[in-house]
């Protein structure tokens, strides 16, 4: 899953796979959680992209997840998902730019 | 595979846009970001008593911004004779028409009426969501479709959030099962609360509206909500099924 982060803050990765984390559990728990089974794959900071790859069954909960986020680090951002699919090759094919 | 196709052609419409009128340059980011995030279409709600300037000023952001765009009218009448008055001075200035229930007698009346496109109620006063039983089976014998606002789920925060979840819950499952159409929006102030069509999709998993309905809710749904209104508001409509197809010139 292609992420690009929309906020005015510089943000490294591991502050971006926190706040996904942290709404991933705030919104179906450790169990929901525990099956999102998440992963950062690959950064792009400059561009603010990230990668992450999670279990294709929790699919549409990691999907809502991040469209939940509403501020990373108490500042106001949003995170949109630019495109989904099942091998970094079909991703970057999609996205373009990744 | 042909799943996918058909969802790469869908036009997605987000009919509940509200954007500052007396700030056009922040009207104008969010209808741009509203095309970036792959909408077709805007609905845009105005006061009754808009100017023709501030349409046409609309008009050409969207056009700018390679979107639709349809007029709409939030109404919030306090008895059901006001919310008449109000459909017979305006059903006809304006694309969609919203009621926003405040009471069970107006949402009763708001239900049965056939010039009421879209049926509204609280995100924070949840005793005065009057969408029951009873509601959708008036619904579904007119042309009202349920109207669910997606930023309000981004807004709140737990327990607030929870119990809207608990209504929305009861009350999409309801829709489903009466085969009321449901209408999804953003109901969206400002950017940082606007999503993409497939995401706002995704969040309507937390209260397990099915995939399938969501998308049909993001785009069929509101189109043809706007189609059958731009019909119905065009020179050539007669009755129901009766349009003009050409007129003779006198010799």
């Amino acid at each position: 899953m292609a992420l690009e982060v929309v906020n005015e803050q510089t943000l490294n990765e591991q502050t971006v796979m926190d706040a996904v984390q942290a709404s991933v559990h705030r919104l179906f728990g450790e169990y929901g959680a525990s099956k999102a089974n998440l992963k950062l794959t690959k950064t792009l900071p400059e561009k603010r992209q990230f990668v992450i790859r999670c279990s294709h069954k929790a699919l549409e909960q990691v999907r809502a997840a991040i469209a939940s986020t509403t501020a990373i680090n108490g500042k106001n951002a949003t995170i949109q998902v630019l495109g989904v699919s099942g091998t970094l090759k079909a991703l970057s094919k999609k996205t373009r730019n990744i | 595979m042909p799943r996918n196709r058909d969802d790469n052609m869908k036009r997605f419409a987000d009919l509940h846009l509200r954007v500052p009128l007396e700030d056009p340059s922040k009207a104008e980011s969010m209808i741009q970001k509203a095309s970036e995030l792959g909408y077709n279409l805007v609905g845009i709600p105005l006061p009754p008593h808009h100017t023709r300037e501030e349409i046409s000023q609309l008009r050409h952001i969207c056009s700018e911004a390679k979107v639709d765009f349809a007029t709409r009218v939030n109404f919030s009448p306090r008895t059901p004779n006001e919310l008449l008055q109000s459909l017979r001075r305006f059903r006809r200035k304006f694309e969609i028409v919203a009621v926003r229930c405040h009471t069970k007698d107006v949402a009763r009346q708001a239900a049965k009426d056939r010039r009421v496109d879209i049926l509204q109620f609280s995100v924070t006063n949840l005793r005065k969501r009057f969408f029951d039983e009873a509601e959708a089976e008036l619904a579904s014998q007119a042309l009202s479709s349920l109207e669910i606002e997606l930023a309000p789920i981004l807004q709140l925060t737990s327990f607030s959030r929870v119990r809207l979840l608990s209504s929305l819950r009861r009350e999409a499952a309801t829709a489903e099962r009466a085969k009321v159409p449901i209408t999804l929006s953003s109901g969206a102030t400002d950017e940082h609360f606007m999503r993409g069509p497939r995401d706002y999709a995704a969040l309507t998993t937390l209260f397990d509206l099915p995939m399938s309905s969501a998308l049909r809710a993001l785009s069929e749904t509101p189109w043809v909500t706007v189609e059958r209104n731009r019909k119905k508001l065009s020179a050539d409509y007669v009755a129901p099924g009766i349009h003009v197809v050409g007129r003779k010139t006198g010799d």
